[in-house]
């Protein structure tokens, strides 16, 4: 009985439950649209599981999305909301691609420079908001959004200057070979996988690292303290402006990382885009898939990666891949409501006990 | 005190008929009743959780009640809204006020019930009805003014204005005079005295007995959630009520051995301090406290208390003055290092300071020491110390249910966790302890234990400033009373035979005569 | 001279066609807010007006019909976010993340599945987009053309800011949604029915998000095409922080945020200053208020709480 409680119990079933929720709204509409579900999410797992390379190009669609999830996640976990994990991220991948550009630096170190400045970019345009914050009590989502936006201008702008824009296209022009986060050209081609890169193996030690901060730290104690009451925190003796602003830290540089993954690994250069790419707030369903846990992003990162490489597919079956963000957006909105799901289901499985 | 009852007892206005609210599983009434007459003031006594409130709550229609029966002027009711309620004359005055702050005195006895000429609001004639009202019953308010912008009395005023706008003849006042001064409680009770004269009924819901018997014509008692009786007040006497109310002999009294107090532990000299709108409230404060006493601070809620524990804790940042422990300077310093330099309190809210309720009970425990050994090294937490620490002190301070070191601290009945907050800060033996209504809220065993523990720490000869609202509690474990009122002390006097009234007097901000 | 007040007329219409679709997400934004449910989700909203205004114009030829379907589609979205903050006790924000995914995924995907697998929808014949007023009477080009030649909707909208207004402080409706937003707990003990004056104000934000995404399909352009609604929900966010939460405010911060994006479409004929430094403009204005600002502005006091009903 205990047993059968604890599962009750569990977010992972109620996010189970979320997923195949959001997979049949999905197939809704997909019959309103005359597009037969089996057909179109046949060709959505056949296009992930059919072939090993597929697999591989899964881990680099997830890569970028677990820095985000991790990122968000871990702004749950210390108590503030990180909604412009997004602008984090397209600063760190402008900041990386144009030193990817720019500079002139041997293999390996090139990479590094890159990845560390974006980091330290991502950190700094997170820390402006957490200075609005704290210094003026402005609520962070709200800055989020508009530093979301100024970043989405600014990084379209930097890709149309001089040195960086390549004439006649809409993009920038290549990184250098050394800033790139690719592996090893046979290891590629092995795999058969032209973008394979080391990102995801970043990413996962990054989760692990998040981890450790979140659960074994005295870090992550004043971080958590400061998040679920600010005042009890004070009162013994820790810094709580200052904590929430390592928060927005730490958080921000996992986007900025993010981003220079994204660019440095399978992209390779900037665009200009007409909207934002969503990168961060698909980070929002990767940390909410994953229950705000460093380790569960890692999986809801792969699946969220696996549903939208799966998806850039499904126009071969005239399935619009947008089926993807409905089945996403509804998963959001069923997680965000699983707590009245639960008592709803913890309640029932009691009367049933009574009984 | 020479009051005038204006009870009709040929008129039942309000009956409460084997009354059964259940949240879950549990039972927050269980057939409960009670009798209102017309012009009756009548007072609900119990602890806190008694049910006091599910009962009212059930009465003005917030709740349905699980089963029973509620009769109004002898015919049944059921309500399916605090509207329903509100058409057939009940009025609830809530504790915690309900105002909207930004509004105006009118706009907030008028809400919901609006006057309205065409689409819009008839403001001209609600603000005429507001000013009739109020001299009715002689109670002043300005009706433009903002509620933020109105003392705390006047803001008791609009919410009974705002019930009897509604055309209230039961007004149920859920322990109106938690934070009145005095001279406001006369004045509460002398507006009592007008609404029962113009033939309306009171209900009183409160804890202290001094004013049931200064109030009151009948008194109901419930207990843990059931009917206990009904009296008549001017049948019984105080210790009666308390009797009834816990359900066995109290005793007030607390043992102490006598002691003589020894060095100057905590020293305050003229502190100047300004409360969150920037307003000063602490106006030169002085205080000291010795080894081996209790310090009272008695005074009513607003006075510069709230300010001066933060400023003695580090949370709050003053204009001016001198603070020292043990001859060491802690004026403005954070909160880290007071407490390094001696001193450790029992908060006032202990959800808010206290604990970290989502925290487990063995990482509160840890609040002020997990950056040292052995709970911690080079910044990875030892969870094994952490743990062998807590189960320690959960022993030693009697925490139920036992074994609850990993279960987060909300889900401790409020007396566990004001426990837990005190095995902490007694384990922390800093010279100076303040507790600030430590038993706010507890039952009365959980106020013996905080009692004692408080006591024991001036035995040990560590110095005890004890910060309450309640006098009773004041009175009972001082070595030494000192009153503040509006930011100054106003009189200082030794714990044993205090007097009552005198307190009272210099609460209010008289002074004594030297 | 001439030139220079022919260059203002053209402001001035850039502005007044820039306006309409930020104030009519701002007006609903303002209802959402003060009665304290964020709603992050305005742009999604707006993106479901914009296509669902194209696909009735094009499919009814009627450019009312096709606008008031658009503000109900919005209202559809608006009871969501309703049931799912209101009823289910959602965190506010995550739930309008959630909108911004479904509104703009659904547009695309329904776009898609009608219309050949593309992206954009058919251009309109102007005859189904909505009137200008005053079509014909002043020459073509002239000052007074661009100034009062502007689509219908852009003069009700101003009319209806002047509504909002008046809802707002001076009936019943609007003091019960102002204190809602407030003390939900002590409009309750007063009879006022919390989740209906909330509900009411949330499908009203969506109705209202919607007719502003399609005032850009219906009117600034032809078509539903995925980058018509970049920002304009967020920027009318800002507007209504920047705007204090009221009608008023809002109006005015709109005005100025249009008069940017006028600013934007000139100079981005003339090519002297980057299009994307100007469009930051309205998000740098905005952060620049709250820090000078934001100490003096009220925010509704349970804006964003959860409020559960008593049983």
């Amino acid at each position: 009985m205990n047993k059968k409680k604890s599962i009750l119990e569990s977010n992972v079933l109620y996010t189970i439950v979320a997923i195949i929720a959001g997979f049949l709204v999905g197939a809704i509409f997909l019959l309103i649209a005359g597009i037969s579900p089996a057909v179109a999410y046949g060709k959505l797992f056949d296009s992930i599981f059919s072939k090993p390379k597929y697999l591989v190009w899964t881990l680099v669609y997830a890569s970028p999305l677990i820095f985000t999830g991790l990122s968000v996640a871990f702004s749950f976990r210390t108590g503030v909301f990180n909604i412009g994990a997004e602008g984090q991220f397209v600063i760190g991948s402008l900041v990386a691609c144009v030193l990817g550009i720019v500079l002139k630096l041997p293999p390996v170190l090139h990479a590094l420079v890159c990845l560390v400045a974006a980091a330290a970019a991502g950190c700094i345009w997170s820390l402006i908001v957490g200075v609005l914050k704290v210094k003026r009590g402005i609520h962070e989502v709200l800055s989020f959004i508009m530093f979301n936006w100024i970043a989405f201008y600014l990084s379209n702008y930097v890709v149309n200057l001089p040195g960086i824009h390549r004439e006649s296209s809409e993009a920038t022009l290549d990184i250098a070979e050394n800033a790139r986060l690719l592996l090893p050209e046979g290891i590629r081609k092995a795999l058969d996988c032209n973008a394979a890169h080391w990102g995801i193996l970043f990413a996962v030690i990054a989760a692990v690292v998040i981890w450790v901060i979140i659960e074994k730290t005295t870090l992550g104690y004043k971080l958590k303290a400061v998040g679920f009451n600010r005042n009890c925190a004070q009162y013994g003796g820790i810094n709580a402006d200052g904590s929430v602003l390592t928060a927005l830290g730490i958080s921000g540089l996992l986007s900025g990382l993010g981003g220079a993954v994204q660019v440095l690994g399978m992209a390779g250069r900037l665009s200009q885009f007409a909207g934002q790419e969503g990168f961060g707030f698909e980070g929002i369903t990767v940390a909410l898939i994953g229950g705000s846990n460093p380790i569960g992003c890692i999986f809801s990162g792969i699946f969220y990666g696996a549903m939208k490489y799966g998806g850039s597919k499904l126009s071969i079956v005239k399935a619009p891949s947008e089926v993807v963000d409905i089945i996403m957006g509804c998963v959001v909105l069923l997680i965000a409501i699983s707590h009245v799901f639960k008592v709803f289901v913890l309640n029932a499985a009691k009367k049933k006990e009574a009984k | 005190m020479g009051r005038t009852s204006h009870m009709d007892e040929s008129k039942v206005v309000i009956q409460m008929k084997d009354i059964v609210k259940k949240f879950g599983d549990f039972t927050a009434n269980d057939h409960i009743n009670l009798t209102v007459h017309k012009g009756e003031v009548h007072a609900i006594l119990g602890e806190n959780g008694a049910g006091k409130s599910t009962m009212m709550n059930v009465l003005c229609g917030l709740y349905k009640p699980t089963s029973g029966q509620i009769f109004i002027n002898e015919k049944e009711v059921h309500f399916n809204s605090p509207k329903d309620a509100i058409d057939i004359g009940i009025g609830m005055v809530h504790q915690h006020f309900m105002l909207i702050q930004p509004f105006t005195v009118t706009e907030n006895i008028i809400l919901g019930m609006e006057p309205t000429k065409g689409l819009s609001v008839d403001k001209a004639t609600a603000r005429k009805k507001v000013l009739e009202l109020s001299e009715r019953y002689g109670m002043k308010v300005d009706p433009d003014a903002k509620i933020e912008d109105i003392s705390v009395g006047m803001q008791q005023r609009v919410e009974i204005l705002k019930v009897l706008y509604r055309g209230a003849e039961t007004l149920i006042l859920d322990e109106p005079t938690a934070s009145l001064t005095p001279q406001e409680i006369e004045g509460l009770m002398e507006i009592i005295d007008n609404l029962t004269a113009d033939g309306k009924s009171i209900i009183l819901i409160t804890h202290k007995l001094k004013e049931i018997t200064a109030s009151s014509d009948n008194c109901t008692i419930i207990r843990q959630g059931k009917y206990i009786r009904t009296v008549k007040v001017s049948d019984v006497n105080e210790n009666d009520l308390a009797a009834m109310m816990v359900g066995r002999d109290v005793n007030f009294k607390v043992d102490k051995k006598d002691m003589e107090p020894g060095e100057v532990v905590l020293e305050v000299d003229d502190l100047h301090a300004k409360d969150y709108r920037g307003v000063e409230i602490l106006k030169g404060f002085h205080l000291n406290v010795r080894r081996g006493e209790i310090v009272g601070l008695a005074g009513v809620d607003g006075n510069g208390q709230t300010e001066l524990v933060e400023v003695l804790t580090g949370l709050r940042k003053a204009e001016s003055g001198k603070v020292t422990v043990l001859g060491k300077d802690v004026f403005n310093k954070s909160p880290k290092e007071t407490f390094a330099n001696g001193i450790s309190s029992i908060p006032a809210d202990r959800q808010k300071h206290g604990l970290i309720l989502e925290f487990s009970n063995e990482d509160n425990l840890i609040l002020q020491h997990f950056e040292e050994e052995p709970f911690s090294n080079h910044g990875i937490l030892n969870r094994k110390a952490i743990k062998k620490h807590a189960e320690k002190l959960i022993e030693k301070f009697d925490v139920r249910p036992r074994g609850c070191a990993e279960a987060p601290a909300g889900t401790l009945s409020g007396g566990n966790q004001q426990k837990v907050i005190i095995a902490r800060e007694v384990t922390n033996d800093k010279e100076l302890l303040i507790a600030v209504n430590p038993t706010r809220g507890l039952d009365v065993g959980a106020i013996e234990f905080v009692h004692k523990y408080l006591v024991e720490q001036r035995n040990k000869n560590r110095a005890v400033l004890l910060v309450s609202f309640e006098l009773d509690e004041i009175m009972s474990l001082s070595d030494r009373i000192e009153v503040i009122f509006d930011g100054q002390i106003t009189g200082s006097v030794p714990g044993k035979d205090a007097d009552e009234k005198e307190l009272g007097f210099m609460m209010a901000g008289g002074k004594t005569n030297e | 001279m001439n030139g220079l007040i022919k260059d203002l007329g053209l402001l001035i219409n850039a502005t007044l066609i820039a306006t309409p679709p930020l104030l009519l997400a701002a007006l609903g934004s303002c209802f959402s807010e003060r009665c304290g449910v964020v709603n992050i989700g305005i742009e999604g909203m707006m993106t479901i007006g914009a296509f669902t205004g194209a696909v009735m114009g094009l499919t009814t030829g009627n450019g009312w019909i096709a606008f008031l379907c658009a503000g109900l589609a919005g209202a559809l979205f608006g009871l969501i976010h309703a049931f799912v903050c209101i009823s289910c006790h959602a965190d506010q924000t995550i739930a309008g993340t959630a909108i911004n995914f479904l509104g703009p995924g659904l547009a695309l995907f329904l776009c898609k599945a009608m219309y050949n697998n593309s992206s954009d929808t058919p251009a309109m014949d102007p005859s189904c987009k909505l009137p200008k007023l005053f079509e014909g009477v002043f020459p073509t080009g002239s000052f007074w053309n661009n100034v009062l030649n502007v689509y219908a909707v852009a003069y009700l909208v101003f009319i209806l800011a002047f509504v909002c207004w008046f809802v707002f402080y001076k009936t019943k409706f609007g003091a019960h949604l102002r204190a809602v937003g407030e003390h939900p707990e002590a409009c309750e003990s007063l009879g006022i029915d919390v989740y209906k004056v909330r509900y009411t104000c949330v499908i009203l934000s969506g109705f209202f998000a919607g007719l502003g995404g399609a005032f850009v399909t219906l009117a600034t352009i032809n078509q539903f095409r995925p980058s018509v609604i970049v920002g304009q929900g967020f920027i009318a966010i800002a507007a209504v922080i920047f705007g204090k939460f009221s009608p008023e405010g809002a109006t005015k911060a709109c005005l100025l945020f249009g008069l940017c994006s006028g600013i934007k479409s000139l100079a981005a004929q003339s090519n002297v200053v980057s299009p994307n430094l100007i469009s930051m403009i309205p998000y740098v204005v905005t952060i620049i208020a709250l820090v000078l600002f934001v100490g003096k502005a009220h925010t509704p006091a349970a804006n964003g709480k959860i409020f559960v009903k008593s049983k």
